[in-house]
C-alpha cells in the first residue's frame, strides 16, 4: 500500500516537470505577442522573451509565471498605460527594459506594479522615464534587486517614485540604482523589510521617505545629491547601519529627517557635505553612535521636544556647526564624542577630555533666531563673542554639553 | 618714477619692520598649516589673520611711513618732479611692501598645503585687503599733519570697519527683523571691504551651511558670476577712492 502510494506521489512529481515548459517569445518564434504566450502557458512555466521593441501594454502577469528578458527586450507604454501589472504570487521577472509609462494624477501608473501578491522577485530590469518605477501594493515576500531606475522628473506634481512599496511586509529592496525620481525609496506601511545596497542619487525630493515602516533596517546604502534629502517620520524601531549621505544640500534639506523616529539605531554611517547633517524633531529614545559627521553646515539639530536619545562615539569634525538647538530643553545625551572644536587637555591620558565641551556655539542660537545674521558669520565680533559664551555660558543651555569628549577622532574609515 | 620706486622700497626696508611682518606671517602661516589636520581648517584661521592683522598692519605701517619720511617728501617736492609722480611711487612702493610681505609669508604655505580655490581666493582677498588699508592709510596721514592724530584715526578706521561695523549691523538686524532686510543687509555689508572679503571666503569654506535659509540671498547676491565681478569691482573701488582722495590732497596741500 505504501509502495502504492510513493509511485503515485512521483509520478505526480514527474508529471509536474513534465508540465512546466518553455515559451519563446519573439518575432521569429511561435509567439509573436506576450500575451498570447502568457494567455497559453500554466503556472510554473517559463517565458523567454527575445530582444525586441513590445508595444503592447499593460502586460499582466496573472500566472505564476517566470518571466525572462533575453537580450534584453524593450516593454513601451507609449506615454499612456501601466507597462507590467503583477496579479499572480511567486512570478519571476528578470531582465526587461521597461519605459514611458503613462503618466495620471488619479491612478498611480507603474512601470511594474505589484498588485496584493507574495514573493514576487523584480531582478535586473532597467526602468527608465516612468511615473512610478516599481510599485508594490499590499505584498509580501518580494524581492526588488539589481534594477536600474532612471527618470527625469522637473516637478513633484508630475512624477511619481522610483520604488514605491505601500502596506507591504518582509519586503528586499537590494542593490537598485534610483535616479531622477520624486522620491528614490518610498515606504509607508512596510514592515519587517530590508533595504540593503541601493543607491538613491539625484532625486527631486527625497532619497528615501518612509513613514509608519517599523522594524525595518537600512545597510549600506547611499543617498546622495537628492532635492530635500532623506526624511523618516513616525516609524518606531529602525536600524540604519553604515549608510552614506552626501551632498544633501539647500533650504530645508536634510541629510537625516528623524520626525517622529523613536527606539532606533543609527550607526556606522558618514554624513558628509549635507546643510543639515541629521535633524532630531520630537525623536525619542535613539541610539545614535558611531557616525562620521563631516564638513557639513550642521552637524546635528536637536529640537527640544526630543528625548533620551544617546548620542555617544561619534566624529564631529569640520562642520560650519558641530550642533544646534531651539529652545532651552536638552533631554538628550552627548557622551565621548569626538569634536574637533574642542580645545581641552587630556592631564590623565585615558583619551578623554578633563573639561566638558559644550558643543552649541552661541551664534548658532543667535542664527537660529535670526537667520540673515549668518552674513556676520566668521566676522571678528562674532568670534569674541562665541569666546566669551564658551568662557561664562549665559544665553546657550547649560545642560548641552558633552561631560566625557574624546581627546582623538574615532577610527572608522 | 621706477627709480623713485626703488628709493622708497630701499628706505621702506631699511627700518625692518615689514621684515618682521613677513617672519611673523610666514610663522603663523606655516604653522597654521602643520598644526590644523585639514587645509581647510587652516585656511579659516588664516582669514583670521587675514581680516584682523593684516589690514591692522598695512594702515598702521602706512601711516607711519608717510609722517617719518616727511623730510624725504619735502626734498622730493623741491626737485623737478611732478608731485602725483611722488605720490604714486610712494604708493606703490607701499604696495609692493605690503604685499610682497604677505605673499611670501602666507602666500608660500598656502601654496603648498592648500593649493585650491580657497587657497587662491585666501591669498586674493590678503592682497586686496592689504591695499586696501595702505590706501586708507595715505588718505589718513594726508588729513592731519599731527601724526599723533593721524595714527589715531588709522586705528578708528581699523576698528570701525572690524568691529563697530559689524555690531552696527547686528543690532539693526535684530530691530529690523520683523521686516524683509536680506536685500539691505547683504548690500550694507557688502560696503565694508573686511565684510566683503569674509563672505567670499564664507562661501567657499562653509558652503553647505550657506545652501540654508539664507543661502538663496547669499547666492544670489555674492555666489553667481555676477557677484564675484561686483565684489572685485568694489575691492578695487575701495582702493582707488581712497588713495584718489589722498592724491588730491597731496597735489593742492601746502607742505
Amino acid at each position: 500500500m505504501i509502495r502504492l502510494l510513493y509511485v503515485i506521489l512521483l509520478l505526480l512529481f514527474i508529471s509536474n516537470i513534465v508540465q512546466a515548459k518553455q515559451i519563446q517569445v519573439g518575432s521569429k518564434h511561435q509567439y509573436k505577442t506576450i500575451k498570447a504566450a502568457i494567455d497559453s502557458a500554466l503556472d510554473g512555466d517559463t517565458i523567454f522573451i527575445n530582444s525586441g521593441m513590445y508595444k503592447e501594454c499593460p502586460v499582466i502577469v496573472d500566472k505564476k509565471i517566470t518571466m525572462i528578458g533575453v537580450d534584453r527586450p524593450i516593454l513601451d507604454g507609449e506615454h499612456k498605460h501601466e507597462v507590467v501589472s503583477i496579479k499572480a504570487d511567486s512570478v519571476v521577472f528578470k531582465g526587461f527594459r521597461i519605459q514611458n509609462s503613462g503618466v495620471s494624477s488619479i491612478n498611480d501608473i507603474g512601470g511594474i506594479k505589484v498588485y496584493d501578491r507574495r514573493w514576487v522577485s523584480i531582478v535586473d530590469n532597467v526602468l527608465d522615464n516612468n511615473f512610478f518605477a516599481i510599485y508594490l501594493q499590499y505584498s509580501k515576500h518580494c524581492l526588488v534587486k539589481d534594477n536600474i531606475i532612471k527618470s527625469n522628473a522637473h516637478d513633484e506634481q508630475n512624477s511619481g517614485n522610483g520604488i514605491h512599496c505601500w502596506k507591504s511586509d518582509s519586503l528586499q529592496i537590494i542593490h537598485n540604482v534610483i535616479e531622477g525620481h520624486r522620491d528614490g525609496i518610498y515606504f509607508e506601511f512596510v514592515k519587517e523589510s530590508i533595504v540593503w545596497r541601493n543607491i538613491a542619487r539625484n532625486n527631486i525630493r527625497y532619497g528615501l521617505h518612509f513613514m509608519f515602516s517599523h522594524n525595518d533596517s537600512y545597510f549600506t546604502n547611499i543617498f546622495e545629491n537628492n532635492g530635500a534629502g532623506i526624511a523618516v517620520m513616525y516609524t518606531k524601531h529602525v536600524f540604519m547601519a553604515n549608510n552614506t549621505f552626501i551632498n544633501n544640500t539647500g533650504d530645508a534639506c536634510y541629510g537625516l529627517l528623524l520626525k517622529d523616529i523613536s527606539d532606533s539605531y543609527i550607526k556606522g554611517n558618514r554624513f558628509q557635505g549635507n546643510t543639515i547633517a541629521m535633524f532630531l524633531e520630537g525623536a525619542n529614545r535613539n541610539i545614535i553612535t558611531k557616525n562620521i559627521i563631516t564638513e557639513n553646515g550642521w552637524g546635528m539639530k536637536v529640537q527640544a521636544n526630543c528625548e533620551d536619545n544617546q548620542i555617544f562615539e561619534n566624529n564631529f569634525t569640520a562642520n560650519t556647526f558641530d550642533v544646534a538647538t531651539n529652545g532651552s530643553l536638552v533631554m538628550s545625551y552627548f557622551k565621548k564624542n569626538y569634536w574637533d572644536k574642542y580645545e581641552g587637555y587630556d592631564l590623565d591620558k585615558d583619551g578623554i577630555g578633563d573639561i566638558p565641551y559644550h558643543p552649541l556655539s552661541v551664534y548658532s542660537y543667535v542664527i537660529e533666531q535670526n537667520p540673515i545674521s549668518m552674513l556676520l558669520f566668521r566676522s571678528f565680533m562674532v568670534t569674541l563673542m562665541d569666546r566669551t559664551e564658551r568662557l561664562i555660558p549665559s544665553i546657550t543651555p547649560e545642560a548641552f554639553v558633552d561631560l566625557t569628549p574624546a581627546f582623538k577622532p574615532y577610527k572608522y574609515d | 618714477m621706477n627709480k623713485l620706486i626703488g628709493l622708497v622700497i630701499k628706505d621702506i626696508l631699511k627700518s625692518k619692520v615689514i621684515i618682521i611682518y613677513t617672519l611673523f606671517l610666514a610663522a603663523f602661516g606655516w604653522s597654521v598649516f602643520s598644526l590644523e589636520s585639514s587645509s581647510a581648517k587652516g585656511a579659516l584661521s588664516l582669514l583670521n589673520i587675514i581680516l584682523l592683522s593684516v589690514p591692522l598692519v598695512s594702515i598702521i605701517f602706512g601711516n607711519i611711513y608717510i609722517y617719518n619720511s616727511r623730510e624725504f617728501i619735502e626734498l622730493l617736492v623741491s626737485q623737478p618732479i611732478k608731485r602725483s609722480t611722488i605720490w604714486n611711487s610712494i604708493f606703490i612702493a607701499l604696495l609692493i611692501a605690503v604685499n610682497l610681505a604677505f605673499l611670501i609669508g602666507i602666500g608660500i604655505p598656502v601654496m603648498i598645503f592648500s593649493s585650491n580655490l580657497i587657497g587662491l581666493s585666501v591669498l586674493l582677498t590678503g592682497l586686496f585687503i592689504g591695499s586696501i588699508f595702505t590706501a586708507l592709510a595715505l588718505m589718513g596721514s594726508i588729513i592731519t599733519k599731527d601724526k599723533a592724530r593721524g595714527i589715531g584715526l588709522s586705528i578708528m578706521i581699523w576698528l570701525f570697519l572690524t568691529l563697530i561695523y559689524d555690531g552696527l549691523l547686528l543690532f539693526l538686524m535684530f530691530q529690523f527683523a520683523d521686516y524683509p532686510i536680506e536685500k539691505p543687509m547683504a548690500l550694507f555689508s557688502s560696503l565694508n571691504p573686511i565684510d566683503l572679503a569674509r563672505i567670499q571666503m564664507l562661501l567657499q569654506i562653509d558652503e553647505s551651511a550657506l545652501m540654508g535659509y539664507t543661502g538663496a540671498i547669499f547666492k544670489k547676491f555674492f555666489g553667481n558670476f555676477y557677484g564675484y565681478i561686483i565684489t572685485i569691482v568694489l575691492l578695487m573701488l575701495w582702493v582707488i577712492i581712497p588713495y584718489w582722495i589722498s592724491l588730491i590732497k597731496f597735489k593742492k596741500k601746502d607742505l
